[in-house]
């Protein structure tokens, strides 16, 4: 390892490294801008100006700037000469010669990169006295507030949006003082990563728009480490709450599972936490159909009766946490606990956790997703669907360039010349879907397939790779299966993806397929599985994979066998038709419901308890990639709200239950779960118990300077109360403890002196970039690459594309597409309304333009010139039409989780025809306007 | 620089762009510009790459560049708005905004400073009676100031419309622009 001379000093380095990196590395501060640690250097902003020496003789010395100087052995360096001193000072002088002066003002104020470095260089007087530059802002959607007076030009956000996060709609405006950074025109930020400008800016051009209207200062933000509910993605995030209100959140840095980035359904999608839908009392159901509120005793005393006679059944959640129903199970019993999937979905889950353990392949972490050399994605449309795992596949087709870069040995952080060498360079990326997908710009190839051909492309590329070639494909489909096998086989690292998304277990199984027949040749391939929710994963761990799904709850629950139903967390109305689940409630003589929100399940419950969220209840959940990680509250929930595995663990009490007369703490439930379960053993170890003290104290989720606790319920009362005690972590509702040298999954808030913004994660990490000191948060549950192989696989028969009939086809969407993106009101504005998604030449003839209502209906019809069913009424929604050229010959795709689509599953097939008397939202574009496309009609 | 985007309602600009993406953008641009614009995409490598000289055909039809041909070039390249606006507004001879029949290239840079050219600009601003970066009502003249005419022998310089004048005066200011009726606003 290079020795290098900094300041008189004699540091060890690590080789390949730039001087800034090394210095941050070891902790001496060095003021900079434009370097990031997930984007390199570009040597832009001038500020962490050193000044380096040929040899010990050298005095005078010349400057360089930190981020663009290769550590070499030997090299002298000095930070603290006057020379690098006044340079530094006289670039923030320079920068500051437009900034205004409005940090009161200013939601990045107390949190601002650009005020630290301000402070750093020890500028303080300003000697301009002239005009400063303005600049009108622009309007960039609900999310993200803009304010060009403040920006420094330090190009990160466009180098963050376009060159990391492949968006198009903002770049650097005009040039010399006048640059802007905007876009074309006043529109939403295109991007789904682009709420990452917040942090990316180091001052306040990018602000969160809610936090503006609502604001609350960084400091005076009450935080705690929390893991993202908006997927199974398992990102870790910090949200920081003020006034009972999550106000904002924030990253928090996983380097194996999100890095410095979240995505915008993630960073913005917490609004549900306090949406006036939130249940706040126990209501129990009176004879007109309305809600009583009743107290939490009255409550618990209803449930014991109610479970009793113990002819109860549940359905736990796939976005609740382990412990939660893990307590459900144990209350109803592991035979009467349905894991809470919908009917079509169970099995694909459970498919996604066998082939995990039985693959060969590895089950790759974001690091090694980003590692990746050749890639292909089978059926998932993971932006929408995994969206964190999109924004890495953009960084693994870059693997190309840096190969490229090797060779000229250039070294990786180098930048701005790397993206120049490359150009449009990129390592290989197949995707087959049913119609286009975000990532297509960065593909090599997407091909359009109907789910059963997606499968059939995928057993075809694995029997390939397998060196056992079947010849029944169709030659322009051949054609690409020797293309992908080339690419992949010709691979170091390949990665196969797929997913729960579109709907087909064979898709699934085609994936297993190909990861492991590259396993096969030796190669250390990677699989990666999307399944919906955060803890989808979990579920299928604790329930194995025999659980009884809610058709067959139902069938029981009709023929006796079952009184009462206990749903935990899950709004049923959302896993099957509205008749196939008013008849599953129907089936039972009393519901009780634990949620968060008012929903339709809630309303047909005779008993609903108000559930805390993610945000103010501990749990575990289970992300994609098995890993198990902890959450903790923020802030204690209001009312009557209670943890759902309170309430379990209350009720079970009240019952005198024998299996909970040792289950205390939510640690003991845990610890109960890894003992009973084998799959679920290793979850004790995601994140330390509520024993756990730093240097002999608790860690803080206030920050030292958290202010105004006496006064902020002074318009209730003066009488302060006494701080929330936290029995069930070693967290602590208070500024007092110590924020430093913890493990990693105890994290509440990045702050170091001199260091306000969250660039001093920095000093939470064991070098700058690398993981976190105490070690990365979360725990591992499948073991990686031991199984023994999936076993043998029969592709399906070939699609058929029948006229008159289309196949249903899922189109996932970021917002809206879960469950509680659409109730937050920034992301509710972005949320479209339900379509249905057919080709030009299908849209012709069935005689609608874009904009246009279709009715789906199930069953066939003679001929779509018909257009309509005899007998009874089969009709399963109206939606609006959207043409889309790239939809696979006779597929028809909707958007799953918006509005009207409620009895629209996936992969059936359905009728299509013009709807009458439908209501356009936009006006018609005349025929001509649109040029027909290639899309293949076969009506 | 913001002050050379025009600032339409957000309801507006999103139907703008919606229709701009859903109706044939090409039929924006004529028929004879789509050709010389074709023709220098097939002197390079990426489509993109032509950006600057689809640019300058256009503004040498029109006299400059609007929102609406701005869409339509980024069209006709393959790529965003956004980005051929960053080139479009790099450039101060690329004009995002309408423009006399002639445009006046004041020189301001160094040798021209020395030779005088604040007098001479207060001069012409004084015959055509418009300030730096304004049209004479008559639509004959834009004013506007260039960093470099690469003609600093002869300075002060500056142009009109596509001709170089050298050595200028205040009297060949007035023999130029004598006979515009000047005052206007």
């Amino acid at each position: 390892m290079p020795v290098i001379q900094v300041d008189g000093q004699e540091y060890e380095v690590e080789a390949g490294k730039n001087l800034l990196e090394a210095c941050l590395s070891l902790g001496l501060d060095l003021p900079y801008f434009c370097w990031h640690p997930a984007m390199g250097s570009i040597g832009a902003c001038r500020q962490c100006a050193v000044v380096q020496y040929l040899n010990a003789e050298d005095e005078r010395g010349r400057i360089v700037m930190g981020c663009m100087t290769p550590v070499t052995d030997g090299a002298i360096f000095s930070l603290s000469g006057d020379k690098a001193r006044g340079f530094r000072q006289a670039i923030v002088e320079s920068l500051m010669l437009n900034h205004p002066h409005d940090c009161p003002v200013c939601a990045e104020g107390g949190e601002c990169h650009l005020q630290d470095m301000t402070v750093m260089v020890g500028h303080r007087d300003r000697h301009y006295r002239g005009r400063k530059n303005t600049h009108r802002n622009q309007y960039l959607g609900p999310l993200i507030n803009h304010e060009m007076n403040r920006c420094i030009t330090c190009y990160r956000c466009t180098r963050y949006y376009r060159d990391y996060a492949g968006g198009t709609d903002l770049a650097a405006l005009a040039s010399r003082d006048h640059v802007y950074f905007g876009r074309h025109s006043d529109g939403v930020l295109q991007s789904e990563f682009a709420g990452n400008l917040l942090e990316v800016c180091p001052t306040g051009v990018f602000t969160d728009k809610s936090l503006v209207h609502n604001y609350t200062r960084k400091w005076d933000l009450q935080s705690a480490p929390s893991v993202c509910v908006g997927c199974a993605m398992g990102c870790n995030t910090l949200p920081g709450e003020r006034y009972g209100k999550i106000k904002r959140v924030h990253n928090r840095f996983n380097a194996e599972v999100n890095g410095y980035f979240l995505c915008d359904r993630g960073r913005f999608g917490a609004g549900f936490v306090h949406d006036e839908r939130r249940l706040q009392y126990p209501g129990l159901r009176n004879n007109d159909g309305r809600y009583d509120a009743i107290n939490h005793h009255e409550a618990l005393q209803y449930m014991d009766r109610a479970c009793a006679p113990g002819k109860v059944a549940g359905i736990g959640s796939p976005r609740a946490s382990v412990e939660a129903n893990f307590l459900l199970r144990t209350l109803v019993g592991e035979e009467n606990f349905a894991p809470g999937f919908s009917d079509a979905e169970q099995p694909l889950v459970e498919l996604v956790l066998r082939l995990q353990q039985d693959s060969r392949a590895l089950v790759p972490d974001i690091t090694t997703i980003e590692s990746a050399d050749a890639v292909l994605i089978l059926g998932e449309d993971l932006t929408n669907t995994a969206p964190r795992i999109a924004l890495a596949l953009r960084q693994s087709v870059r693997n190309k360039a840096y190969e490229m870069a090797a060779e000229l040995r250039l070294e990786t952080w180098q930048d701005g010349a790397i993206r120049n060498l490359a150009q449009d360079q990129r390592s290989p990326l197949y995707i087959a879907a049913v119609a286009d997908t975000p990532l297509d710009d960065v593909a090599t190839n997407r091909i359009s397939l109907a789910p059963d051909d997606i499968a059939r492309l995928g057993n075809a590329i694995a029997a390939n790779i397998a060196g056992q070639p079947n010849a029944d494909l169709e030659q322009p489909l051949q054609e690409q299966v020797e293309m992908i096998t080339t690419a992949l086989a010709g691979a170091q690292r390949p990665l196969v993806l797929s997913g729960t998304g579109c709907g087909s277990t064979a898709v699934l199984a085609a994936a297993g397929q190909v990861a492991d027949a590259l396993c096969g040749n030796g190669v250390p391939a990677m699989l990666c599985l999307a399944v919906p929710e955060a803890n989808s994963l979990g579920q299928a761990l604790l329930t194995g994979c025999d659980a009884p799904g809610l058709a067959q709850l139902q069938q029981r629950a009709a023929s006796g066998e079952f009184d009462t139903l206990v749903v935990l967390e899950n709004d049923l109305y959302r896993r099957g038709s509205s008749a196939q689940i008013d008849q599953l409630l129907g089936a039972f003589q009393q519901v009780l419901v634990l949620d968060g929100l008012d929903n339709q399940t809630t309303s047909s419950a005779t008993l609903a308890l108000p559930a805390a969220s993610f945000a103010e209840s501990n749990g575990t959940l289970i992300s994609l990639e098995g890993r198990a990680q902890h959450h903790y509250p923020v802030f204690q929930p209001h009312a009557e709200r209670r943890p759902s595995w309170t309430w379990l663990l209350a009720c079970m009490k009240e019952m005198q239950r024998e299996e909970v007369r040792s289950l205390h703490h939510f640690d003991d439930i845990t610890r109960a779960c890894a003992a009973t379960i084998p799959a679920l053993a290793g979850i004790t170890a995601a994140a330390p118990d509520h024993h756990f003290r730093n240097a002999g104290v608790r860690i803080p989720r206030q920050t030292h300077r958290y202010s105004g606790r006496t006064a902020m319920r002074a318009d209730i009362s003066v009488h302060e109360p006494r701080q929330p005690v936290d029995e069930e972590s070693p967290l602590a509702f208070s500024m007092e403890g110590l924020n430093r040298d913890q493990p990693g999954a105890l994290l509440p808030y990045v702050w170091a002196p001199g260091w306000n913004s969250n660039q001093s994660l920095h000093k939470f990490q064991a070098e700058v970039g690398g993981p976190l000191k105490g070690g990365t948060a979360g725990a591992r549950l499948l073991q990686s690459g031991i199984g023994a192989g999936p076993g043998t696989f029969t592709a399906p028969a070939p699609f058929k594309a029948e006229p008159g009939r289309w196949q249903l086809v899922p189109r996932q969407r970021i917002f809206g597409s879960d469950e509680l993106s659409a109730l937050s009101p920034g992301l509710a504005e972005l949320v479209q309304p339900g379509f249905i998604e057919i080709c030009a030449a299908d849209a012709q003839l069935l005689g609608v333009t874009e904009g246009d209502g279709l009715v789906v209906t199930k069953g066939i019809t003679k001929g779509a010139t018909e257009g309509v069913t005899t007998g009874v009424d089969n009709t399963l929604a109206t939606l609006e039409a959207r043409i889309n050229d790239s939809m696979a010959v006779g597929c028809a795709g909707f958007s799953v989780g918006l509005a009207g689509v409620q009895n629209l599953r996936p992969l059936a097939p359905v009728s299509l025809r013009r709807a009458e008397g439908w209501q356009r939202r936009s006006p018609e574009l005349i025929g001509s306007d649109r040029d027909a496309g290639p899309g293949g009609t076969h009506v | 620089m913001s002050d050379l985007i025009p600032i339409v309602s957000v309801a507006e600009a999103a139907l703008s762009e919606e229709k701009a993406a859903l109706s044939g953008l090409n039929a924006v641009l004529s028929e004879a510009e789509l050709t010389a614009i074709d023709r220098e995409i097939s002197h390079v490598p990426y489509r993109s790459a032509a950006a600057i000289d689809a640019l300058k055909i256009v503004q040498s039809h029109r006299g400059w560049v609007s929102d609406e041909n701005l869409r339509a070039i980024a069209h006709h390249l393959e790529m965003s708005a956004a980005e051929l606006e960053g080139i479009a507004t790099f450039y101060n001879l690329i004009f995002r905004r309408p423009v006399g029949n002639k445009v006046i290239l004041l020189c301001n840079s160094i040798s021209c400073w020395i030779k005088g050219c604040d007098n001479l600009q207060k001069k012409v601003s004084e015959q055509l009676g418009v300030d730096l970066g304004q049209t004479t009502p008559d639509n004959r003249y834009t004013l506007l100031p260039v960093t470099c005419l690469g003609a600093c022998d002869k300075a002060p310089v500056m142009m009109v419309g596509d001709d170089l004048h050298e050595d200028v005066t205040e009297q060949a200011v007035q023999t130029l622009f004598g006979d515009h009726g000047g005052g206007g606003e």
